[in-house]
C-alpha cells in the first residue's frame, strides 16, 4: 500500500508570537512538524508495518521544511518530496491544495493522510480541497481507520458522537487528536533519515505557472494582552462571596 | 571550526527531550522520594536507541558519535539524573570497554545484546578499601583449569541487581600491584554471585547501586576482558571515556536547575517587582548561563576527540571536573533563587542540588580529575 502523507511545518505550539512590519516574525521560533499531521505520518506507518508498501512525506515549504521532513522520515517513512517555489510565499489555501494534488498525482497512491488541522493558520481547508482537485472522496478528523481490500472503515468525529463510514480508496483523510500516540524518532532513525531520498521540485517541475494566490492578508493582530486578575481581600466570607458574585454578573457577565 | 550542532544532533537533542519530559518527568519526584528504579523507562530508552548511541552498527548500536551521546545524557539528566547515570553507566561503563578491549565472541555475545538494550550492564572497580586507589582491590581471580574462580565483593555499583552483565576487576598477582589486576564479564545468575546491601544516596536515588558480592564465582576462561594483568589500564580507559557521560549528566543536571531558576524567578514578585527584574537575580543567572556554556563547550571538546579515536584523558577530566563544579554551583544558586520553596521537595531545584553532589565524586572525584589533569600537564 502507497500512503501519502501531506506534512506542514508550523510554529512550536509554545512559540511567542510576535509580529513585525505587518507580518508573523519568525526569527528564532522553534518550527514543528504540525502536531496533527505528526498523527498522519504514525497511521501511515501502522499501516505499513500492516500492508507493506511505502510511505512518502509531501511538503511545501522553503529550505527549513527538510528539517520537518526528515524528522518523519526518522519516525520511519520511506521518502520526501518537497515543493520549494519562492513563487509560493504568500500562497492561500487555493493554490496550495492545487500544487499538492499535483504534486501527490505524480505518486503512485492508495491513500493520502493529513492533520484535519495546521496549528498556525488553522484553516482547515487545504487537506479538503486537495481531495476535491484529485476527485476522491475525504473524509475529516478521523479517529479510527480500518483497510479491508480497497475499502477503507473510519471513524470520524461528529457533534456529540462519532460516525463509521466506508470509503472506497483511493481516499483521503484528516486526523483527529486520539487516532493514534505518535512515535518518537529513534536514535539508528535519524541516522538513517539522512540517507533516505529527499526529492525537491518547483512549480515549473509540477507544470504550474500560476501560483498568484487569490486573497491576502493586509493585517495580522494579536489579542489584547489579558487583563491582570483582581483579588478581593480584606473581607470577610460571606461578604467576599457576595462580591464575588456581583462581579462575575455585572463586570464578567459570565453568571 | 565549527561550535554548531549538526541537523543529526539537533533532532536527536529534540527527540530525547520530548521522550524525557512525557515520560520521566512526571514520575521523577515519586521515584526519588521512594527510591524506585524504573525497568520501564530503561526499556523505553533501548527502544529509542539510547543504549547504544556510539557503538558501531554492526554490533547492535547506532553509530554515531561522542556529541550524540552526550546530548543524550545530557537531555535525560536535565529532568531525571537517575535516568542519566543508568545509561551512562550502562553504555560507558560496561558496553564501552567491551567494546575497546572485547574479542569478536565476547562483542557478539555481550555488546550486541547491551547496544540494542536488550540487557542492561554495569560496571564493578571500587571496594571498600580500593577507591581512588585502585590498587587496594582485594577481590581475588585463581585460574583453575578452564575456569576462573572469583571471590570478594564491590560497592557503590550503579545498575547492580538490574543489570544482566556486569564488567570487573579482580586481582591476579598481588605482588604485581596494578599490574596484577584482570577484568572479566560476568552474568547476573552465576552461581555464587550475589547482591548484597541497597545504599540509601542522599541523590539520584531512583538509579539502583548495590554491593555485588562473589563467593566462589566460577567464570569460563573466556570471560577474561582482555589480558591477565591489563585490567587497570582497562578500568582507566574506560574511566577516561566514562567521565564523558558525567560531565554530560552535570551539565543536564546545571541545565534543569537553571531553567528552574529561571521559570521561578519570572513568576516570583517580592516588593513589586518579579526575582528576574532585580539586577542580584539577573547576575546570578548570567553567571549560571555562563557556567553551563562554558562546561558545555569543554564537554563537546572531549567528545570530539573521544569520537575521533584521540588521547580524551586530559580533556574528559577536565570536562568532568569543571561540569560537576559548575553543576554544584549552579544547583545552589537555583534554590537560593528559590528562598525557602527551593528548600522543599515543592520544586524540583531540591533534587537537583542532592543529584548535583555526586558528580564530583563517582568516576574519580574532583580531587581524582585534577590529579589526572597535573599529570598530563606536567608530563613533560
Amino acid at each position: 500500500m502507497n500512503i501519502l502523507v501531506s506534512l506542514k511545518q508550523t510554529f512550536d505550539t509554545e512559540a511567542k508570537i510576535a509580529i513585525s512590519g505587518g507580518k508573523i516574525d519568525a526569527t528564532g521560533v522553534n518550527l514543528v512538524i504540525n502536531p496533527y499531521d505528526e498523527f498522519a505520518v504514525e497511521e501511515a506507518l501502522k499501516l505499513r508495518e500492516k500492508f507493506g508498501g511505502e510511505v512518502t512525506i509531501i511538503s511545501i515549504g522553503g529550505d527549513k521544511v527538510e528539517t520537518s521532513v526528515r524528522t518523519a522520515l526518522a519516525m520511519g517513512a520511506d521518502k520526501g518530496v518537497i515543493v520549494n517555489d519562492p513563487a509560493l510565499e504568500g500562497a492561500d489555501e487555493c493554490v496550495i491544495a492545487e500544487v499538492l494534488a499535483k504534486a501527490i498525482a505524480q505518486q503512485p497512491y492508495d491513500l493520502v493522510l493529513s492533520g484535519r488541522i495546521a496549528v498556525d493558520d488553522g484553516s482547515s481547508q487545504v487537506a479538503v480541497r486537495t481531495a476535491d482537485v484529485l476527485n476522491i472522496p475525504s473524509v475529516s478528523s478521523i479517529l479510527k481507520l480500518e483497510i479491508e481490500g480497497d475499502v477503507a472503515t473510519v471513524t470520524r468525529e461528529i457533534d456529540g458522537g462519532t460516525e463509521e463510514l466506508e470509503v472506497k480508496m483511493p481516499a483521503l483523510f484528516t486526523a483527529q487528536k486520539g487516532l493514534n500516540e505518535p512515535r518518537y524518532p529513534t536514535m539508528p532513525g535519524i541516522m538513517k533519515a539522512k540517507k533516505k531520498e529527499v526529492k525537491t521540485v518547483t512549480l515549473a517541475d509540477l507544470g504550474i505557472s500560476d501560483a498568484a494566490p487569490k486573497m491576502n492578508a493586509p493585517k495580522y493582530s494579536l489579542p489584547s494582552p489579558r487583563k491582570a486578575g483582581t483579588i478581593l481581600s480584606g473581607m470577610e466570607a460571606p461578604d467576599a462571596a457576595r462580591e464575588l458574585a456581583k462581579l462575575l454578573h455585572e463586570e464578567a457577565k459570565v453568571i | 571550526m565549527d561550535f554548531q550542532l549538526t541537523e543529526d544532533h539537533l533532532m536527536m537533542k529534540k527527540m530525547v527531550r520530548d521522550f524525557a519530559e512525557a515520560e520521566a518527568a512526571e514520575g521523577a519526584e515519586h521515584r526519588d522520594e521512594h527510591e524506585e528504579f524504573s525497568m520501564d523507562l530503561w526499556k523505553k530508552c533501548g527502544e529509542l536507541g539510547l543504549a547504544g548511541v556510539t557503538f558501531p552498527e554492526e554490533y547492535g548500536g547506532v553509530g554515531a558519535d561522542y556529541v550524540s551521546y552526550a546530548i543524550t545524557i545530557e537531555e535525560l539528566s536535565r529532568v531525571d539524573p537517575s535516568l542519566g547515570v543508568t545509561i551512562s553507566a550502562h553504555s560507558s561503563l560496561c558496553a564501552n570497554p567491551i567494546n575497546l578491549f572485547g574479542t569478536e565472541e565476547q562483542k557478539q555475545k555481550y555488546l550486541v545484546p547491551l547496544a540494542t538494550g536488550e540487557k542492561m550492564g554495569a560496571f564493578g572497580l571500587t571496594e571498600s578499601m580500593a577507591g581512588t586507589d585502585a590498587s587496594g582491590t582485594k577481590t581475588t581471580a585463581v585460574l583453575e583449569g578452564d575456569e576462573y574462580v572469583i571471590n570478594g565483593s564491590k560497592i557503590f555499583i550503579t545498575n547492580g541487581y538490574y543489570a544482566d552483565i556486569y564488567v570487573i576487576t579482580a586481582q591476579m598477582d598481588k605482588s604485581k600491584g596494578n599490574k596484577g589486576i584482570a577484568a572479566f564479564i560476568l552474568e547476573k545468575g552465576t552461581p555464587g554471585f550475589t547482591f548484597g546491601k541497597k545504599e540509601k544516596k542522599m541523590g539520584i536515588r531512583s538509579s539502583a547501586t548495590y554491593e555485588l558480592v562473589f563467593e566462589n564465582v566460577r567464570i569460563p576462561k573466556e570471560n577474561l576482558l582482555g589480558q591477565e594483568g591489563q585490567g587497570f589500564k582497562i578500568a582507566m580507559q574506560t574511566l577516561d571515556y566514562g567521565r564523558i557521560g558525567i560531565a554530560a549528566q552535570a551539565v543536564g543536571i546545571a541545565q534543569g536547575a537553571y531553567e528552574q531558576a529561571i521559570k521561578y524567578s519570572k513568576e516570583r514578585s517580592q516588593f513589586g517587582k518579579t526575582l528576574s527584574e532585580f539586577q542580584v537575580t539577573q547576575f546570578k543567572l548570567a553567571d549560571m548561563a555562563l557556567n553551563i556554556e562554558a562546561a558545555r563547550l569543554l564537554l563537546y571538546q572531549a567528545c570530539c576527540l573521544a569520537s575521533e579515536h584521540k588521547p580524551v584523558s586530559m580533556y574528559s577530566a577536565m570536562a568532568k571536573l569543571f561540569a560537576a563544579e559548575t553543576a554544584n554551583k549552579v544547583v545552589t544558586q537555583a534554590v537560593q533563587i528559590h528562598g525557602g520553596y527551593g528548600y522543599t521537595r515543592e520544586y524540583p531545584v531540591e533534587r537537583f542540588m542532592r543529584d548535583a553532589k555526586i558528580t564530583e565524586i563517582y568516576e574519580g572525584t574532583s580531587e581524582a580529575q585534577r590529579m589526572v589533569i597535573a599529570a598530563h600537564i606536567l608530563r613533560d
